[in-house]
């Protein structure tokens, strides 16, 4: 597209912002103007409370009309921030939107500086540079990428599930790709949920079905994500799908397999009970999996190992022929346009506390256990027993284990005052048991919830601050005998104690998930320092990430809770939404191009282009940009040893300007 | 009428840019009949009175060769400024330092100090340094001084016109006269050759592969060179991505790669800065060590690549402390 | 020469994805660190031209900060890998130049490191001062007083031309 645009004269409109006390507290915002003023091409140059509101826009619309201006720079907050707000005013006034540069003053100067002097000359050498700057912008085009009205969704947790579910109910065609083999998260696992104690199982389970009837969602379990191509609006994503050993098309779930299976009962560790009973190499993850398709593990299968087994699942299954021990890992290609990850969290290994006694005291359990102890479905089903098979007379809860601590993790994990006061009350009620809980804070701030702990207390459970220092069985008195003893700091009492309990259970925290490296890279997202995904904004942009089309809800972003888990699936899933029904996105024009005439053919730039963006032309044997191709690196730029690449809004003008400005002594 | 008046002079130059005047062979006699010579002190007899006499601007063109690196040449470059209408710069000396500006990796007294005594050629009674002043047989001798720094013409006068090259060939210094002369001359300040980079008109261009990444560098004679193949692609160090043609190609043609002498396109403001961009990036290892092992090929990388454009470069010269402290005392 | 009052500037080039973002959070968590860098942001550091980081030594900075995503998490995939080869070999080059080590630096920093970009700009302004002012615009003016018409450098490339344009996008 060619647009004839005549630029003229260089006319500037000078705007500082003063962000309330934010910048003006500390940059002298009228000295700033008053500098910028003299300025070649500078015609207009004022200061203001709050650029960003509407009277603070209104201005530069008013001086772009009055004074004919036809550059306009603001010096405020990041352009990351606010850049668009003023592109819209710059726009608004009948200019366009790119003859406008942003000044960072206050996330680079005045909160990050104290000395008011210099963060004042900090704040003019930057505007300055913006101003030399803005003289070489030229007018462009935004350009618009159109969306793929597909949404990938990544994890089958309740955040995965919800999003999911919200999309295909709004006729959005999804695809659910959950890792293990049935989708469900760690939610399944519960038996109630706090604070209003109903059961997990009813919640989750319509939820799941739905997924499984939905007719716009494609669910493919026990498969993960290997491959992202693209960018928003035109994602390819190459998905790995393990071999199950059973055709999903034709498994009904009848699980008659499991019964003839060589192996009578069950004898390997059974992940969905996180160990606490025992399965077979063939099973079903648990009762209401979705799908209901059975797997076999091929690392205990008899016939997937050794070849040489009487294949009596083989013969159960009798004409549905469901399964199929040459199956392969397939690689499956999709389309899509939108990406949202929810693939939770894993839990603190309780071993890394060795004073508490994990593994050491078959009593000590983690609470995750005891979910699974408590849940009628369970391994025990539904009675809280020890490993002796005696009920507990007495049981403590540690909280904060692995959380809020410099030795392990410092966040707090936000679900464990809850959810061990759950389980304490599930623990009173089924076993009337007494029951401690030793906590550095109750942490209790979600809706229902400070009425919980209420509810706890008046069911008679016992609160003890402080941290525990060390769980052990050796006995000092008699009464500890047999027992488990807890040695904790009653910190409210200032006194050192020793509870004698029959079991203690470790609320565990969350941490992110092993791989969550691997995926954020897999996904171009950024991480926390403490691995969590980093979404754009913590308040304006809480469920999109720094790549477009990307979106990420539940407890990969943080601990949460379910509510908030959902609100954060249904955010993202509306986030989606809204760029597939406008159906294309904005893209900033920044990418690069080649001057023909200036190109030598050197080739240099095409190895260096991640998106094979930049082609030799066969008949001028010069280089050309895919402008839908590039994402504006500015890589080739800076190699092209002729200086023939250039690069829409940041030109090697505009930058050597930017230098030059920054540079001049005040 | 009579014709145009041409001088021609060189500065801080190896003569190779006069020889190539004189590679013009016969066509220099076409030169001839289209100009009047008025200064040669290379070929002809001529005083520097002769140029002094002259009212100013009476000379059409002075095609000066050479650097500008001590104070008699750029006496001599004021004076032929003034007295010429079109002063070009003639070569890769006058238009970007040339290979006399590799002299700016020293400061003026390490060059002085190793030329007249440290250098290990010089005998022991040899070991002193000329005075600028000095008395022989009754008269006052004087010498002229040497700058601090190497420049390029047009860092000590205006220039016109720029015909670069090491030196210049002569197809192009037929064509720069031709254009000078003609109705309808270039603006001023141009270069009188293409913008474009020589790998456009290199004949080993098509053997160029688009996907070239460079497991290490090698110097031409480390290897067999195929004198077919893009010497890049041979992993040879080539200037020609980052270096402007108009040359033909010449020392490719003699199966060495482009070592830069027409200087950078009109783009770019440092031709080092770019040739140094443009193969790094490509270097294959994705290590520290094994990006420092590729680029042990280059042992001199100010010498590669600024080989004929160090004066004219960013940074122009050895900027370091040392350097620096040397200016307190001019 | 330089007054008592000399205080180290630092032109620093930093990412949009990872760098810059980083330095917006060390702002949102109000860390405070030295005034003396200047940021100059560019989408990757893959488009950090090295004709940059001498221009802006050659315009009066004393000292060059470069901010890119870690390897491996370039917005733009290997942009940041680019960076550090050139970066590595700019190193030898301005040795030759004479130019310190500590004048040119090259740090991954990721979004979340908001501290990083405090601790890193403190470090280099206090590993500055030993060295001094470099102000090579003082002084390419004073090597300049040593002929008569000496040109000053000027860092950008040309004037801004009131041009009629005609873009293409
Ligand atoms: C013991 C305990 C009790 C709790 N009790 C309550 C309660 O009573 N009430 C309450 O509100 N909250 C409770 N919570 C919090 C609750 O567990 C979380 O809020 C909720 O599970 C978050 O759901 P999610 O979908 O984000 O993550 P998850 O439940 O962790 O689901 C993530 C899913 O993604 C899959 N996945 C992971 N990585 C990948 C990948 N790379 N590719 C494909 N799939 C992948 C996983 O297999 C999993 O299915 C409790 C937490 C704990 C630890
Ligand atoms: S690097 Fe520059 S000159 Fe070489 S092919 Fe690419 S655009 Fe053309
Ligand atoms: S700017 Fe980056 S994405 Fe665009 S063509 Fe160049 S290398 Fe490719
Ligand atoms: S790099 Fe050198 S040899 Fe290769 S095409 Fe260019 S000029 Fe010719
Ligand atoms: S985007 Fe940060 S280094 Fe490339």
């Amino acid at each position: 597209m060619k647009t004839n645009l005549t630029n003229g004269d260089i006319r500037i409109g000078f705007y500082i912002c003063h962000c309330g006390h934010n910048i003006g507290g500390v940059v002298d915002c009228t000295a700033v103007a008053h500098e910028i003023t003299g300025l070649p091409g500078v015609v207009v140059s004022r200061d203001y409370k709050y650029m960003c509101s509407d009277p603070g826009q209104e201005l530069i619309r008013n001086d772009i009309r009055e004074h004919a201006l036809n550059r306009i720079v603001v010096a405020s907050c990041s352009p990351l921030l606010h850049e668009h707000t003023f592109r819209n005013a710059v726009e608004a006034g009948g200019l366009n939107r790119y003859f406008f540069q942003m000044v960072n003053i206050r996330e680079h100067d005045s909160w990050v500086h104290t000395d008011h002097a210099k963060a004042t000359t900090k704040a003019v050498a930057l505007a300055r540079a913006a101003v030399l700057r803005v003289r070489f912008h030229r007018a462009l085009e935004t350009t618009r990428v159109a969306i793929h009205p597909d949404v990938l969704v990544v994890g089958g947790g309740i955040s995965g599930i919800h999003a999911a579910l919200t999309l295909a109910n709004a006729g959005k065609k999804v695809y659910l790709v959950e890792r293990d083999p049935s989708i469900g998260g760690h939610m399944a696992k519960f038996d109630k949920t706090f604070p209003t104690l109903d059961c997990a199982a009813c919640i989750l389970t319509p939820k799941m079905s739905a997924v499984r009837a939905n007719k716009n969602i494609k669910l493919w379990t026990y498969s993960e994500v290997a491959k992202v191509d693209g960018y928003v609006g035109n994602y390819t994503v190459t998905v790995r799908r393990k071999p199950r050993y059973v055709n999903e098309e034709l498994c009904i779930g009848c699980q008659e397999c499991i019964e003839a299976c060589v192996f009578k009962e069950g004898k390997y560790p059974d992940e969905f009970n996180v160990g606490l009973s025992k399965r077979k190499p063939i099973y079903i993850p648990f009762p209401q999996a979705v799908p209901q398709v059975v797997v076999i593990d091929p690392e205990r299968c008899l016939q997937l190992k050794s070849g040489r087994c009487k294949k009596t699942c083989v013969e159960a299954c009798a004409d549905r022929q469901a399964i199929d021990f040459t199956q392969k890992e397939e690689m499956a290609e999709i389309k899509v346009g939108n990406i949202i990850v929810a693939t939770g969290f894993k839990l603190f290994d309780a071993k890394r506390i060795p004073q508490y006694g994990y593994g050491l005291y078959p009593n000590v359990v983690t609470s995750i256990e005891l979910e699974r102890l408590v849940t009628s479905s369970g391994p025990t089903g539904g009675e809280i027993i020890m490993r002796d098979g005696r009920t507990p007379q007495s049981v403590a809860f540690v909280l904060c284990v692995g959380s809020r601590d410099f030795r392990t993790n410092r966040w707090c994990s936000r679900t464990c005052c809850m959810h061990s006061m759950k389980l304490a009350q599930l623990v009173r009620e089924h076993t009337g048991a007494d029951v401690t809980v030793f906590y550095l804070d109750i942490r209790a701030p979600g809706k229902g919830c400070e009425e919980f702990y209420d509810k706890s207390l008046k069911d008679g459970i016992q609160f003890v601050r402080g941290r525990v220092a060390e769980v052990t069985d050796w006995a000092l008195t008699p009464e500890e005998e047999g027992k488990l003893v807890i040695r904790a700091e009653d910190t409210l009492a200032g006194v050192v104690r020793r509870i004698p309990v029959d079991m203690i259970v470790l609320a565990v925290g969350m941490e992110p998930q092993a791989d969550s490296q691997a995926v954020r890279r897999l996904f171009n997202m950024s991480c926390g320092s403490e691995g969590w995904f980093l979404e754009k904004h913590p308040k304006l942009a809480p469920v999109s990430t720094f790549t477009d089309g990307v979106f990420i809800a539940g407890c990969c972003q943080g601990p949460k809770d379910i509510p908030d888990s959902i609100a954060q699936a249904g955010a993202a899933a509306a986030e989606a939404m809204a760029l597939i029904d406008r159906g294309y996105i904005e893209q900033e024009p920044n990418t690069a191009y080649v001057v023909e005439e200036d190109c030598s053919g050197c080739k240099s730039c095409l190895p260096l282009c991640p998106y094979t963006a930049i082609t030799l032309d066969g008949t001028t044997q010069k280089a050309t940009i895919n402008a839908a191709l590039c994402k504006g690196c500015g890589t080739c730029v800076a190699a092209c040893p002729s200086g023939s690449i250039r690069q829409h809004l940041f030109e090697d003008d505009e930058i050597f300007s930017e230098i030059e400005g920054v540079l001049t002594h005040a | 009428m009579s014709k145009p008046k041409i001088a021609f002079y060189w500065c801080a130059a190896c003569g190779g840019c006069e020889e190539a005047v004189v590679d013009l062979a016969e066509d220099i006699l076409g030169v001839l009949d289209a100009v009047d010579i008025v200064f040669w002190p290379v070929a002809m007899d001529f005083k520097k009175s002769d140029i002094t006499a002259l009212p100013d601007g009476a000379l059409f063109a002075t095609l000066l060769n050479g650097a500008i690196r001590s104070s008699e040449q750029e006496e001599m470059a004021q004076l032929l400024r003034r007295k010429s209408q079109h002063l070009i710069a003639y070569g890769a000396c006058a238009c970007h330092g040339g290979v006399p500006g590799l002299a700016n990796q020293f400061s003026r007294e390490q060059l002085l100090r190793f030329v007249y005594e440290e250098a290990p050629t010089l005998g022991e009674d040899g070991r002193s340094r000329p005075q600028l002043e000095s008395e022989a047989n009754g008269h006052e001798l004087e010498l002229p001084r040497l700058h601090q720094a190497v420049r390029a013409l047009d860092q000590v006068v205006p220039v016109d016109y720029y015909v670069p090259g090491c030196p210049p060939t002569p197809k192009l210094t037929q064509e720069a006269l031709a254009m000078l002369l003609s109705s309808n001359p270039p603006p001023r300040g141009s270069v009188l050759a293409p913008d474009t980079a020589l790998c456009d008109e290199c004949p080993r261009k098509s053997s160029k592969p688009s996907d070239l990444s460079f497991a290490g560098f090698r110097r031409p004679h480390e290897i067999l060179l195929d004198p077919e193949k893009c010497l890049l692609a041979q992993g040879v160090v080539c200037c020609g991505p980052g270096t402007r043609g108009g040359c033909g190609a010449l020392c490719v043609g003699g199966n060495m790669p482009c070592s830069g002498c027409f200087g950078p396109t009109s783009r770019v403001r440092d031709q080092g800065a770019k040739l140094l961009s443009s193969l790094c990036a490509n270097i294959a290892a994705k290590d520290e060590a094994g990006i420092n092992l590729a680029l042990d090929g280059i042992p001199d990388p100010l010498g590669t690549f600024y080989r004929y454009a160090l004066p004219h470069s960013i940074l122009q010269r050895n900027v370091s402390q040392a350097a620096r402290a040397e200016t307190l005392s001019l | 020469m330089h007054d008592a009052n000399w205080e180290p500037r630092i032109v620093a080039f930093f990412c949009n994805w990872c760098t810059y973002t980083a330095a917006d959070l060390a702002g949102v968590s109000r860390l405070k660190y030295a005034p003396n860098v200047r940021i100059v942001r560019l989408m990757c550091s893959g488009r950090v031209d090295p004709q940059f980081i001498l221009a802006a030594l050659a315009g009066g900075a004393d000292g060059v900060l470069i901010g890119g995503c870690h390897i491996g998490d370039c917005h733009y995939v290997e942009g940041n890998l680019k960076t550090l080869r050139r970066f590595q070999m700019l190193k030898r080059m301005l040795a030759e130049f004479g130019i310190e080590d500590q004048r040119v630096r090259l740090e991954w920093i990721s979004a979340s490191e908001g501290d990083k970009v405090r601790s890193v700009i403190n470090e280099m302004v206090e590993q500055l001062r030993p060295l001094g002012a470099l102000a090579l615009r003082e002084q390419f003016k004073e090597w300049g007083r040593e002929v008569a018409d000496g040109q000053p450098v000027s860092v950008a490339l040309g004037e801004a031309k009131q041009e009629t344009e005609v873009a293409h996008v």
